[in-house]
């Protein structure tokens, strides 16, 4: 019971680009609790959604092992890759680009509950409309396509595809960052309650560290693909250690108000 | 609606679409207007046109009458291109999308295959699928898409290269969708409009390859087709031109309405993209 949701170790992923290697990601560990949210924060390029695309097995890792409750998850392929994905789901930050232009909402839902056998055709409807209610929408919203609904709106759709499937472990990549602040502040308040009632882990990226300090348990910062430092979210944006750490903290003027607060 | 009334805006998309309407309606109506076997004799052999008002395109060599030959015809040329067009563009899009879906070696295997078929001329290919297999409105047919299913293969999986990287792709995978599902539910619908932008060009192509088949006797020997006509009007060319005038004119008619109104089309769905 003690082990950990998500084991990242050593784990590193380069690119190469007219003969010059780049290194992404280079020697990056942590872990993820279950129920808990870490957040990635590091400045652009430094490799935070190259690590999210590894963690979802979107692409592949150079060197390096995650284990996901319990398995290695490097070593799921096929058809037990795609039954192990209904545990570990993701947010994009585009909530327009996350979706087929041609889908509806009840369409995005019900691929979701379809393709894990979650609900036979005839109960989906429901389900559907259940967890709109879950992520804060309207069950009218399910025959809207999803470039008729707002930003605010879209991306709770994209948290209802996301725990669908009652995952474990939600990968966040810049989630609330096209969203306007009031949109933002909702969204971050039903991120919490979900995890609240559904002790759902959250790998929440981004670089806005007064976000992170509003979400995150544990914070790791990334630099040029390294791990410049990490621990306790407030401790740490507290009172940074790196140079980079600083460099974040000095760059965020909301986060003053926000720690006043 | 307004759909209908920007394409109309263009006096090439009229043109075109009028030809159309046209052609449509002779197709329809053959055999309402002409009953009965249009390779039946109806009159006197070789009657020239305008002289006999129940024979108005006169006769040919045999005594059948033009008109109905013609309207008859029409048919072939429409069903053999729009089915020949869609089948092309149909495997086309198939094979583009698991090319550019799959990537690696599949798409390797996939695009030689597309290269050895474009370095044949189509018509050749054409030629020799009849010739061994034997024509029928079938064989025709599927010979036709043999030779014109690489140019829409060749744009879908360009389109699909680029779609595949785009964010809902990812989302598809990670919400654990089947591959084949990505590619086919996903992926080819939005890889299409280029693809179907292809369209009229193919059939306009089509309904020539036919009309040279025909010609060289490699049609569906049961069915009146314009470059059959053609042809049998080769053997009097001195004595009675319009025998393979009239099939010709309604050929190059043909043709280019096809071409206009799919450039209408083309047209349209572009300001509509660019507005959008
Ligand atoms: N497909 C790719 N091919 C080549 N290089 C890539 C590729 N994807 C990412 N990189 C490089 O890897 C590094 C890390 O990129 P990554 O997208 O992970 O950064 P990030 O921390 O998410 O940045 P941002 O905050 O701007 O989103 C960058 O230098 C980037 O240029
Ligand atoms: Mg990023």
């Amino acid at each position: 019971m003690s082990s950990p949701l998500l084991t990242v170790s050593c784990l590193a992923k380069r690119y190469h680009r007219g003969g010059k290697t780049i290194a992404a990601v280079e020697d990056v560990s942590f872990v993820i609790e279950p129920g808990e949210t870490l957040a990635l924060a590091g400045p652009s390029g430094s490799g935070k959604s190259t690590i999210a695309r590894l963690v979802l097995r979107l692409i592949e890792p150079d060197a390096g092992r995650i284990q996901f409750e319990g398995d290695d998850f490097f070593a799921l392929s096929g058809s037990a890759l795609r039954a192990r994905r209904a545990r570990l789901q993701m947010v994009f930050q585009d909530p327009l680009a996350a979706f087929n232009p041609r889908a509806t909402v009840a369409r995005v839902l019900d691929d979701a509950l379809r393709i894990h056998g979650i609900a036979s055709r005839t109960e989906r409807p429901r389900r559907i409309a259940a967890l709109l209610e879950r992520v804060g929408l309207n069950a009218d919203l399910a025959p809207r396509a999803i470039h008729e609904i707002s930003g605010g709106q879209r991306q709770r759709v994209a948290i209802g595809r996301a725990i669908a499937t009652n995952p474990s472990l939600i990968v966040l990549d810049e989630a609330v960052s096209a969203l306007d602040v009031s949109v933002r502040g909702d969204i971050l308040n039903l991120l919490l309650d979900l995890q609240a009632k559904e002790r759902i882990a959250y790998l929440f990226i981004s670089h806005d560290l007064g976000v992170v300090r509003a979400i995150a348990h544990r914070v790791v910062i990334l630099d040029a693909g390294r791990i410049a430092e990490s621990g306790d979210a407030r401790a740490v944006i507290g009172a940074p250690q790196s140079a980079i750490g600083k460099a974040l903290v000095t760059a965020t003027p909301k986060l003053h108000r926000t720690t006043a607060s | 609606m307004s759909v209908l009334r920007r394409f109309l805006r263009t006096p090439e998309a009229i043109a075109g679409a009028i030809i159309l309407a046209a052609l449509f309606a002779m197709a329809l109506s053959a055999s309402l207007l002409f009953p009965g076997d249009p390779q039946a004799i109806a009159g006197p052999a070789l009657l020239p046109p305008f002289q006999d008002w129940s024979l108005p395109l006169g006769t040919d060599r045999l005594g059948r009458d033009v008109l109905a030959e013609l309207f008859h015809g029409s048919r072939t040329s429409l069903a053999v291109g729009l089915a020949a067009a869609t089948a092309a563009l149909v495997i086309g899009a198939i094979v583009g999308t698991l090319a550019g879906f799959a990537g690696g070696l599949v798409d390797e295997v996939l695009m030689r295959i597309t290269d050895a078929f474009q370095t044949v001329p189509g018509f050749l290919l054409a030629l020799a699928f009849v010739s061994v297999v034997g024509p029928s409105l079938g064989v025709v047919v599927m010979a036709i898409a043999l030779g014109a299913w690489t140019g829409p293969a060749r744009v879908a999986r360009a389109e699909v290269l680029s779609i595949r990287e785009r964010d809902y792709v990812a989302g598809a995978r990670v919400i654990g969708m089947h591959p084949l599902e990505i590619a086919f539910r996903e992926v080819l619908p939005n890889a299409l409009p280029p693809v179907l932008a292809l369209s009229s060009v193919i059939v306009a192509a089509a309904i020539l390859t036919e009309a040279a088949l025909s010609f060289l006797g490699l049609g569906d020997p049961n069915r009146v087709t314009w470059g059959g006509m053609i042809a049998e009007g080769r053997t009097v060319l001195r004595t009675a031109p319009f025998l393979s005038i009239i099939p010709g004119v309604a050929l190059v008619l043909t043709v280019l309405g096809v071409y206009l109104a799919g450039e209408g089309v083309v047209e349209t769905t572009a300001v509509r993209r660019s507005l959008s």
